[in-house]
């Protein structure tokens, strides 16, 4: 799987001029990104900065009344060629407080069903004026080759099996809040590797900010190449160690994070049966009792309970689940408001 | 941009005697009222709340709560609203019905202090909003004026005021910069 290239990013600050406060920059200032892809585009002052933001956003969230016009007049269009219901709705309510509109395209009900090819969808799109396009997709880079094509800022919501960038914001932020400064933290990462985009946001983010990696899960489960023992350095993954025993993997973790066994791709026959699985890799309060004492755990949804996470754990003390579907609604208003808010200078 | 301070037109000294009188024209103006409570514009304009509520305190013997708001989520040029993450509001009691006295560290345009109102009113309807600022530098674009200004200073478009507070800068100052293109031999 190849990353789709870094080109539609723009870095750099804006010319950062003091404000009307009178106020010298100098709190890290919010980066002039003109899409969210994928991690890979974005430099640890960037990741600082949306994260820092989410926790204003977040103070928004928990207020009497939930809406503010900061993107007042703009139209966000959600288009959704895979299910989902957290994510999407994560992004209407992050766009709906943030005052703009929020169109949410049904693809079974749309033209896409007639045949209507991802660079025409697009283009129409684009004709109606939209201000921000939210999208999610079964094939890996599907993102990347809208936002080659279109002016409004494209946010990947999911490709493939290549990225989950609000995903992995939202797991940064979780961890930030639960754990500091990550820099040295010990994150355990078990399951389905192979086929997840979580997994893989998620590692970059995590090495970003510093973070040793582990990651567990069945030979069958992860990527070609990447064996216990192995680094997987060579594939671009650096500082992430495999390790093939689940409990020696959870050992003395600042953190655990399950990741869901795809059941709708398990016909391939990468697993035995959901029990052996269970039985092998699954975070149980015993596995859990292995990692650092209030270790948080976390699982990016929908939960398999009783096979990747037993449903003891999954509500437990030390399940951040919850939390987690909260955060991104605070990062993806973050995020969307960095995109939005930059006016039509292009 | 580069930038290079002309004078500074408030010391340490200054700043304090101003934020002292501040405080006794709040309470003069708000006789009695309890109720009062101090909401300070981020990041500068909290430390000022403060400090004019630690001088309430003193003089009068009761704390007003501080609260602190970033009204970036409700300004008309998200452009530059962009630049700063947004940072949380925070609002210790309810404003139903109480006297607010909204602090900044600079009025400027007045756009800031706009946005300010719109975001106060979605935490309940205050009785009374009044606006304290430590620096006037003029230049309105919207009809707003001040209630209680420390220092009324001229000045030209091209200049900045930069306001520096030991909570956050090295020393209680306020200096008057003049903006000059980069590489005008500044």
């Amino acid at each position: 799987m190849t990353s789709p290239g870094k080109t539609e990013v723009t870095q750099g600050n804006p010319a950062s001029t003091p404000d009307e406060q009178g106020i010298a920059s100098s709190e890290a200032t919010a980066p002039a990104l003109r899409h969210l892809l994928d991690i890979d585009s974005l430099s640890q002052a960037d990741v600082t900065a949306i994260l820092d933001s989410a926790e204003g956003m977040l103070e928004v969230l928990g207020r009497d009344v939930k809406k503010t016009p900061a993107l007042r007049g703009k139209t966000i269009v959600t288009v959704f060629f895979e299910n989902s219901t957290r994510t999407r709705i994560s992004f209407e309510e992050a766009g709906k407080i943030l005052g703009a509109d929020v169109i949410n395209v049904s693809v079974s009900a749309s033209s896409v069903s007639k045949g209507e090819s991802l660079y025409n969808t697009a283009l129409t799109l684009q004709a109606m004026q939209v201000d921000a396009l939210v999208m999610r997709h079964p094939h890996s880079g599907a993102p990347h080759f809208v936002a080659r094509h279109v002016n409004a800022p494209v946010v990947n919501a999911g490709d493939g099996m290549h990225a989950h960038p609000t995903q992995a914001l939202l797991d940064l932020f979780t961890l930030r809040q639960k754990l500091g400064d990550l820099n040295g933290k010990r994150i355990t990462i078990v399951g389905d590797v192979l086929y997840s985009r979580v997994a893989r946001s998620d590692i970059l983010a995590l090495t970003m900010m510093g973070a040793e990696v582990i990651v567990c899960g069945p030979p069958t489960l992860l990527p070609v190449g990447w064996k216990p023992g192995k680094s997987p350095a060579e594939y671009g993954y650096e500082d992430v160690k495999i390790i093939g025993d689940v409990d020696e993997a959870v050992t003395g973790a600042d953190a655990v994070m399950t990741l869901r066994i795809q059941r709708e791709r398990q016909d391939a026959g990468h697993l035995p049966d959901m029990r052996e699985y269970s039985n092998r890799y699954g975070i149980n309060r015993r596995r859990l009792a292995l990692a650092k004492p209030g270790a948080p755990l976390m699982h990016p949804g929908p939960m398999n309970e009783g096979v990747e996470i037993s449903s003891e754990v999954a509500h437990g003390a030390q399940s951040v689940v919850e939390q987690q579907v909260r955060n991104g609604v605070a990062v993806r208003m973050a995020v969307l408001y960095m995109l939005c808010s930059r006016g039509k200078e292009q | 941009m580069a930038e290079s301070i002309e004078r500074v037109v408030l010391t340490p000294d200054e700043i304090r005697r101003a934020l002292a009188r501040i405080s006794h024209e709040i309470l003069e103006r708000n006789a009695g009222d309890h109720g009062l409570i101090l909401v300070g514009i981020q990041t500068r304009g909290v430390y000022i709340a403060r400090r004019l509520a630690a001088n309430i305190e003193q003089f009068e013997g009761f704390a007003p709560p501080v609260g602190s708001l970033d009204p970036r989520l409700y300004r008309d040029d998200p452009e530059q609203a962009s630049v700063h993450p947004v940072r949380p509001t925070s609002i210790p009691v309810s404003l139903e019905d109480r006297p607010v006295v909204l602090v900044d560290d600079v009025l400027f345009t007045g756009r800031t202090v706009r946005a300010a109102l719109n975001a106060l009113s979605d935490f309940g309807r205050a009785s009374r909003i009044q606006f304290a600022a430590l620096v006037d530098r003029g230049h309105r674009e919207l009809p707003i004026r001040p209630d209680f200004v420390g220092k009324n200073i001229p000045t030209a478009h091209d200049e900045r005021v930069h306001v520096k507070l030991t909570e956050v800068d090295e020393i209680d100052q306020v200096d008057l910069v003049r903006l000059s293109p980069v590489g005008a031999g500044a």
